[in-house]
């Protein structure tokens, strides 16, 4: 049983990368977060539609529709999104009307909408799609618990396609906590964020759609296998990344790209950094968050760059960190979040 | 894919009762968990009832040597699933083993408080109020407390979120990726969720009513259900005596409304149907439904109407036990499975309390008193939720 990639669709911080050279300019970003380039969302749904849904919620659809559309479908299967935080925005505004007006006179309409669901659940509204629905949020493993559904989901009957995707967004409340963690610091230039050491990410958003299956489409990449790891020590972590590798019927040789989730946070990359070069001397290494920032589910935009990559058989040099000259075929994603969760992600050429 | 998931452990903390067994007391003397809030102050202090669990922050916290200014949502949730652990008496440690936890307000009972400061000011308020803000961060609480380093997840989608933690746990063991899971959902009582639904109008301002042609809607309530789920292997190494095992779950969408049900019921039907078919099983083989029931006018006639479709005149045993424990959200589907868990292992069957008319459209007519039965083998319980999520679970009895 192989588990295919026929469709993807994206919102990040940058043009939409493509199945051609897959990124034709790299936007750059002053400060201590980058947000979504959006699309004119009236490309996607009616005014009327539009008028009601959050930010998110039309990150979502967008996203969502670009990957169907990709993949020349019309019906799904079911509907799988892992987001972190959820619909925030509405979230904060119930709360704050709620304490501002002293718990009187409040709108229901921010509160229907602020459960996690709601991203997936309009999604099978819009589509009439009345079957499996289901969503994550487990921090950094948001978007890996939903690959684990469905490929679970695809090994129980392979004829289904099955839209899965991960969506978290910034809201100016989210960024305003956050920042107070000293999670972020504040750059010139977003794109030369690992050339100058210092403490902080930067804080990202976006939303990333595939249509997955267990027949191939045009185009379509292998999902070859998800892990995850939770607290691990570093001898755990070498083990698992090891054992991960292993279990996709290839050895670490083999792997032609390692697209690695460092932040920039020069403390925090030191382990991911030292553990790269260690196990991947022979593979090309790459690094996404200075386009993208950190986010608890940007391993999916990581997913989508990599299948982008694949496709396209090249590997543009913004990303470069370490050139080994090689096609890329077989591709890793390593993806610490905060130094408590890893994952991995392995995806293959058709 | 071979194998029976059995069911291990189990464990319950709700408004009527601390434990599984002082559970099934409070059942025993129809004994309802609906009364006044007492947790936060609030407008409707006087004027909303809820199910509160009967226990503070502190006393939970003190109990487990916990930090008291750990989210309620956090410490329900160790309650029940150290509850289900110590019943199943198993070495987690030594196996496979995985947390899929199911919360839908996770830290919002501190974030509450937390944002009362930041809205007069965005630098004040205190940071630990809101570190355990996200849903997640209640699983990795629970992690911690249990031990568990393996696969860890949460789910939220909405009041259906915690049987499909139980369905994941089931499907994670059958493909053989763990061996171990325990599963279940929590949930704590927020003024945020009263005000949410407040706001829809479909709080009832009187102990609710569930599939009474007279109901006015919910009463919240808080709590959490947590079940401990195993392979046959683990199950044999032990020798464990389970009750049951889980036979059967679905997920579907009604895709009708963000938060009203289709008036025929088209996802809770296919939930149902769809879990029937994978337990192989007819409908008129399930002794007892443990029914959604909110109380709301919408979900009771949509469930309702389903039931109907399904069975005709001929529907076995139901009842929602709702009017005990108030609507526990994501929790929900946890508890009402150790209801339905107990329900075979002690073959009884549950009250709907405070029935007296069936809805005229329906006819139905609920369990109204708790009853023991010669045998129940197979229960049903349904969750349904905002965004039209729709999910059903099946238990099985062992003999």
């Amino acid at each position: 049983m192989a588990v295919y990639i026929n469709g993807i669709g994206t919102l990040s911080a940058q043009p939409p990368w493509n199945k051609e050279e897959v990124i034709s300019v790299a936007k750059a970003y002053s400060g201590d977060k980058v947000s979504c380039v959006e699309p004119d969302y009236s490309q996607y749904l009616d005014v009327r539609q539009l008028r009601r849904m959050s930010r998110i919620i039309k990150m979502g659809m967008a996203a969502g529709i670009d990957a169907l559309k990709e993949a020349n479908l019309k019906v799904l299967d079911g509907i799988i999104t892992g987001t972190s935080y959820g619909c925030l925005e509405d979230t904060g505004i119930f709360l704050s009307k709620m304490i501002e007006n002293k718990e009187n006179a409040l709108n229901p309409t921010p509160f229907i909408q602020s459960t996690h669901n709601t991203i997936g659940s309009q999604i099978a509204l819009m589509l009439q799609c009345q079957g499996y629905n289901q969503t994550y949020t487990q921090s950094g493993f948001s978007f890996e618990n939903a690959l684990v559904d469905a490929i679970m989901s695809i090994a129980e009957n392979e004829n289904q396609s099955i839209l899965t995707g991960a969506i978290d967004e910034i809201t100016l409340t989210s960024h305003n906590i956050l920042r107070r963690f000293n999670m972020f610091r504040s750059v010139t230039n977003s794109l030369a964020l690992f050339e100058i050491k210092g403490k902080g990410t930067i804080q990202g958003e976006g939303a990333a759609y595939f249509v997955l299956s267990g027949v191939a489409g045009a185009d379509a990449v292998e999902l070859a296998t998800v892990n995850m790891l939770f607290q691990p020590t570093v001898d755990a972590l070498r083990e698992g990344i090891i054992t991960c590798v292993d279990s996709t019927q290839v050895t670490m040789e083999d792997i032609d790209l390692v697209i690695v989730g460092k932040s920039g946070d020069t403390e925090l990359d030191v382990l991911t950094d030292g553990l790269t070069s260690e196990l991947f001397g022979k593979s090309t290494i790459a690094r996404f968050k200075h386009l993208t920032g950190e986010f608890p589910t940007s391993s999916a935009l990581a997913m989508a760059l990599a299948c982008r990559i694949v496709q396209a058989q090249r590997i543009p040099d913004v990303i470069v960190e370490r050139d080994r000259q090689r096609s890329p075929k077989n591709v890793l994603i390593y993806n610490p979040y905060f130094g408590a969760y890893h994952s991995l992600i392995m995806l293959k050429s058709c | 894919m071979k194998g029976r998931v059995h069911v291990a452990g189990y464990g319950v903390i709700t408004a009527i009762g601390n434990s599984v067994e002082d559970t099934v007391t409070s059942f025993k003397n129809e004994s309802s968990g609906i009364g006044r809030i007492s947790l936060f102050d609030s407008i409707y202090q006087d004027v909303l009832p809820v199910g509160e669990v009967k226990l503070s922050n502190d006393a939970i916290a003190e109990k487990f040597a916990l930090d008291p200014r750990t989210t309620r949502t956090s410490l329900l949730g160790i309650h029940a699933a150290r509850e289900a652990v110590l019943n199943s008496g198993i070495n987690l440690q030594q196996w496979r083993c995985g947390l899929i936890s199911a919360t839908t307000v996770g830290g919002m009972d501190k974030t509450e408080s937390f944002f009362e400061n930041y809205l007069l000011n965005p630098n004040s308020g205190r940071l630990n109020k809101v570190v355990n803000h996200e849903c997640g961060k209640t699983t990795e609480l629970l992690a911690k407390y249990l031990g568990i380093h393996g696969f860890i997840s949460t789910i939220n989608t909405a009041c259906s979120s915690s049987v499909n933690a139980i369905a994941l746990g089931s499907r994670l063991i059958k493909h053989n990726h763990l061996d171990v899971v325990v599963a279940g959902g929590s949930d704590a009582l927020s003024k945020f969720t009263l005000n949410g639904f407040n706001s829809l109008m479909i709080l009832d301002k009187k102990p609710c009513k569930p599939f009474d042609a007279g109901r006015n809607g919910l009463n919240l309530g808080e709590g959490a259900g947590f079940v401990v789920i195993v392979s046959e292997r683990v199950a044999s190494h032990y020798g464990i005596n389970s009750p049951c095992h889980v036979n059967g779950y679905a997920n579907t969408n009604d895709a009708f409304h963000q938060t009203a049900s289709s008036p025929e019921g088209r996802g809770s039907f296919s939930a149902m149907t769809s879990a029937l078919k994978m337990a192989g099983l007819e409908p008129t083989d399930v002794d007892y439904i443990n029914l959604h029931g909110t109380g709301t006018i919408n979900n009771d006639i949509s469930e309702g109407t389903a039931i109907k479709r399904l069975y005709g005149d001929h529907y076995p045993a139901l009842s929602s036990t709702k009017a005990f424990t108030g609507h526990t959200l994501g929790a929900s589907g946890g508890i009402e499975a150790v209801f339905s868990i107990l329900a075979i292992r002690d073959n009884f069957v549950l009250p709907n309390l405070r029935f007296v008319n069936a809805i005229p459209e329906l006819g139905i007519i609920p369990q109204t008193k708790f009853e023991s039965k010669k045998k129940v083998k197979h229960v049903m319980s349904n969750s349904f939720g905002f965004g039209g999520n729709c999910s059903s679970i099946i238990f099985s009895a062992n003999t």
